[in-house]
């Protein structure tokens, strides 16, 4: 049995006889149980999957009516909540949460009878761009496990480019499911804001966050979203889609359409590989019809500061509620006066938490707000009006999703500062609302480089359909692990 | 001079659901911490779903009390650490960056004086902390989220009070509107709360907070006074603060000063959308908005010739007026108002025992109908009442149950009377030199009855029997 197939492929092998749901979430735990021991991308696995797909099967050779995912194991990153289960954010704090009801995105994947096979490694609270800021040890690249994989939703591109699930929802604050998909290679979406449900996401940086998938390919993308987006009224920040399907027309190709290519995303520090290959990605949609033509965006040099100073300002408000007095950890409050108490109890916080934490109570501060808060703000209101401006000029942006290359794991876990700059390319989308995608394209001494194309909010459906594009003109090998 | 400013805290006590979850407005009488959800406890991966009515209720606020009404509004996030508050900060509006709180400026009539009010926001209530244990040594403190997450308006006023009785003025003047409003049933206990501001002679303001009831507002305001008076005659600088009204020894006592003030970090509540009050659903509020007590007041004097005392006893106080409203007719209004301002009032004054009484407006009509048919006397309509409050039985049951119907039967009327006359012979000849004194008469007639004679049937009957 093929364990490399794309979700589509899985959904149509399993409707036509041609495999059983039951072996193929069997193949999926032994795989998991072969490889992940080196990897660690599951935090915990479903035990009652195989049972879930003997059900499945039933339906289907019973002739009832199946949901879309014909029980398609699928990895769900730790901070998504589940009925019954634990969710942990990788967080000591969240140790033995479990969660008392289901995300929006799970309740709608449940209905299309998906399985969720484990819950996937992330950095705590989904902080980090590395996984290394996990409470329960990093995760590692599949490429070469001596590397990191990307974060904070490291755990489910992991997960995905090694086979261990057909696909996985990971959650993006300013490029967390874009930036380990590019370095494990695979497809990973972040949505326009609004677009997917956050009800049941245990918020980070709430404004600006969204749930995304991580797939093997651009279809698989769309076929996620079309049964997890949509208006919900457990989340007031979600719009109506009108049941939009974004695999219709996912061929259309993009013959005319024009793609701004932003000069700062590929300036000081990018790595001679990743230029190449994004000449190389600019060339082959050239050839496909587009029109490609650098495009200077100001803002875009203080979008990073911006993005920690407000992240960092929510955080500090999300994070509040955590001071195990309605559920945590074990920790015997007595005789404590409650402001030691507070500060005693969330002392279980991890470092970079932490650190976030102390800086979004400074950021936003009486006195500080003008000089920092306020300022980022304005920030973020000024890059989203030049970047409104910039798609009135063109249908796509483009750059490469990260400046570098994966490294080592430990390689710049003790320089936070270095960290910050990966994420130059991502948060942009994020602090603008707008869908971006991290397309996989080409692989440089066995570690993957990804493609980022991002579009106007609510214009989906031709992002997708312009990385279906893309995709198409690069082979790529795989995880040979 | 003093000033005095108000932050009046109001509970939406007539809406079904909190501001953010779809458990109860209105937790009272509810097990403790059973009126709580993921929601409302802020559990991890929860959001906030905004109670479209209670924004409406909260702008019916505003209008009614002359404010200003943005077109957009927003909510911010207060941030501090309290073990009520299940996320350690607080859902609420703001001003600072642009008006986009429910209300704006605006002012209240309180006699001749206009007091200003500065903004009205819609928030979240926090939990409520239970202390227990005998000293300090052992106290442990429990916490009760049942009204986490009620929708409440908060409404700021200007310094414009010089007086603790121009504050109880207000207060219940304000409380009187909401109730009408049909927005809050400030009664409720907990559901109005006030906290004040103080400063005297230019001098710096003292905040008071933790007061309980208005009562023992105007009594903290009042010591306030004398407080910082006392400093101020002895030269000793006033400084800013917060006081805790002490309610076992009716004094203030200082918690914290301007330099330990907390610093909330406002910022936008991404969660919720910015809401937008367009002028159609403003116009739509107030022309569902109910009459306002001045206006009933007027309408009570010009059309029914009510008195304006009783009218304002009437119009200001929503049951009263329920009431009128419900029971009146273009010919019984006056009885009808007669009734509930002489007979009723003493008998529902307080919330427990309008709950606990059966009287409804169909009764009250029944009544004054009665009352003005001769069916049944003044007097007896007040022994009628006792028992309809208490039984909730209907008028005719009760007179016949009773024996409380008037004696209309002419034959047995004159029967009485007759009596009367051949018992009361020197009154009889005195009624016929001065009939003024025919009223001695009709009493005698009144008493055999017990009260239950009809009065004018009576008073014709006497006439023609003693000739005059």
């Amino acid at each position: 049995m093929n364990l490399k197939i794309s979700a589509l492929d899985y959904v149509q092998e399993v409707k036509t006889g041609n495999i059983s749901a039951e072996d193929f979430v069997a193949k999926t735990l032994e795989r998991i149980k072969n490889v992940d021991d080196a990897l660690h991308a599951f935090l915990s696995v479903n035990e009652d999957a195989i049972t879930q797909a003997r059900e499945i099967d039933k339906k289907v050779k019973s002739g009832k009516k199946v949901g879309d995912c014909f029980g398609m194991p699928i990895s769900i990153k730790d901070n998504i909540c589940i009925k019954d289960s634990k969710t942990t954010c990788a967080s000591k704090m969240l140790e033995n949460f479990v969660a008392p009801y289901d995300a929006t995105v799970i309740t709608k994947l449940k209905q299309q009878d998906a399985i969720f096979i484990g819950k996937v490694n992330m950095d705590e609270f989904a902080m980090g761009l590395t996984t290394e800021f996990s409470a329960f040890g990093p995760s590692k690249n599949p490429w070469n496990t001596d590397y990191v994989p990307g974060g904070s939703s490291g755990g489910s591109a992991v997960s995905v480019s090694a086979f261990e699930c057909i696909a996985s929802l990971g959650s993006d604050t300013g490029g967390s499911v874009r930036n380990p998909a590019s370095f494990c290679s695979t497809v990973g979406y972040k949505p326009t804001y609004g677009l997917i449900s956050r009800f049941g996401l245990i918020s980070y940086a709430n404004s600006i966050e969204q749930i995304g998938p991580l797939t093997r390919t651009v279809k698989d993308s769309a076929f996620m979203l079309n049964m997890i987006s949509g208006i919900d009224p457990n989340d007031n920040t979600t719009i109506d889609n009108k049941n939009e399907d974004y695999l219709s027309g996912i061929d259309s190709g993009i013959e005319g359409k024009k793609i701004g290519i932003i000069k700062e995303m590929m300036g000081d520090g990018i790595d001679p590989a990743v230029l190449t290959a994004t000449k190389d990605a600019i060339s082959k949609l050239e050839s496909l019809g587009a029109i490609c033509e650098e495009i200077s965006l100001d803002m875009v040099k203080y979008s990073v500061a911006a993005y920690y100073t407000i992240t960092a300002t929510e955080a500090g408000s999300n994070l509040a509620r955590y001071d195990n007095l309605r559920y945590g950890y074990d920790f015997s409050l007595e005789g404590y006066e409650f402001n030691s108490y507070i500060s005693k109890a969330r002392r279980n916080f991890g470092p970079e938490v932490t650190r976030r934490i102390i800086l979004g109570g400074f950021v936003p501060s009486a006195g500080h707000a003008g000089k920092y808060f306020l300022k980022a703000l304005k920030v973020k209101s000024k890059l989203t009006k030049e970047i409104n401006e910039a798609f009135k000029k063109f249908d796509l942006l483009l750059s490469p999703t990260v400046p570098i290359l994966p490294f080592k794991l430990g390689e710049k876990i003790d320089d936070p500062i270095s960290l910050f700059l990966v994420d130059i390319n991502t948060v942009t989308a994020n602090l603008t609302g707008k869908p971006a995608i991290s397309i996989p394209f080409a692989n440089s001494n066995g570690l993957p480089i990804g493609i980022q194309l991002m579009a106007n909010s609510y214009q989906d459906k031709h992002l997708l359909q312009a990385a279906h594009a893309l995709e198409q003109t690069v082979s790529l090998p795989e995880v040979s692990l | 001079m003093t000033m005095i400013g108000l932050e009046i805290h109001c509970q939406l006590t007539n809406l079904n659901s909190k501001l953010f979850c779809s458990c109860k407005a209105n937790y009272r009488g509810l097990e403790i911490n059973e009126n709580i959800c993921p929601i409302c406890m802020g559990l991890p991966g929860s959001l906030p779903r905004l109670n479209q009515e209670a924004v409406k209720k909260a702008t019916i606020i505003a209008m009614a009390l002359n404010c200003s009404t943005p077109e957009k509004i927003a909510f911010f996030r207060k941030n501090y650490f309290y073990p009520d508050s299940p996320k350690n900060f607080q859902i609420t509006q703001l001003n600072i960056y642009g008006d986009t709180s429910v209300g704006g400026t605006g002012s209240v009539m309180v006699g001749d004086k206009k007091i200003n009010i500065t903004r009205i926001q819609l928030e979240e209530d926090p939990g409520r902390l239970i202390y227990e244990g005998s000293s300090s040594k052992n106290q442990i403190t429990l916490v009760d989220y049942n009204r986490a997450g009620t929708p409440l308006v908060e409404i700021v006023t200007e310094p414009d009070f010089e007086t603790p009785k121009e504050v109880r003025d207000f207060l219940n003047i304000l409380s009187d509107i909401l109730a009408n409003l049909g927005v809050a049933d400030p009664s409720l206990e907990g559901a109005m709360r006030a906290d004040a501001n103080v400063s005297i002679k230019g001098g710096k303001k003292v905040e008071i907070k933790n007061i309980g009831s208005f009562h023992d507002l105007e009594k903290a305001v009042h010591f306030e006074i004398t407080r910082q008076e006392s400093l101020h005659s002895r030269e000793i600088e006033i400084i800013q603060e917060t006081r805790h009204w002490d309610d076992k020894r009716k004094i203030t006592v200082s918690s914290r000063s301007k330099e330990e003030e907390l610093d909330y970090r406002y910022f936008l509540e991404g969660d919720i959308p910015w809401v937008t009050i367009d002028p159609e659903i403003k116009t739509k509020l107030n022309s569902e908005m109910p009459e306002s007590i001045s206006s009933k007041k007027e309408r009570y004097v010009s059309k029914y010739n009510i008195t304006a005392q009783v009218a304002d006893v009437l119009s200001s106080d929503k049951y009263y007026s329920d009431l009128f409203e419900e029971s009146h007719t273009e010919s019984n209004a006056k009885e009808v108002a007669n009734i509930i301002t002489t007979d009723l009032m003493g008998l529902v004054d307080t919330r427990e025992k309008r709950e606990a009484s059966k009287f409804t407006s169909t009764h009250l009509k029944e009544l004054a109908d009665s009352i003005q048919s001769g069916r049944i006397s003044r007097n007896s309509s007040k022994n009628a009442l006792h028992e309809i409050l208490k039984t909730g039985k209907n008028l005719a049951t009760v007179i016949e149950e009773l024996d409380l119907g008037n004696v209309s039967d002419e034959s047995e009327l004159s029967g009485i009377i007759s009596q009367v006359i051949s018992e009361e012979s020197q009154a009889v000849e005195q009624a016929k030199s001065n009939p003024q004194t025919i009223n001695y008469l009709v009493g005698k007639v009144m008493q055999k009855t017990k009260g239950k004679a009809d009065p004018s049937l009576t008073l014709d009957l006497l006439k023609k029997q003693i000739g005059i």
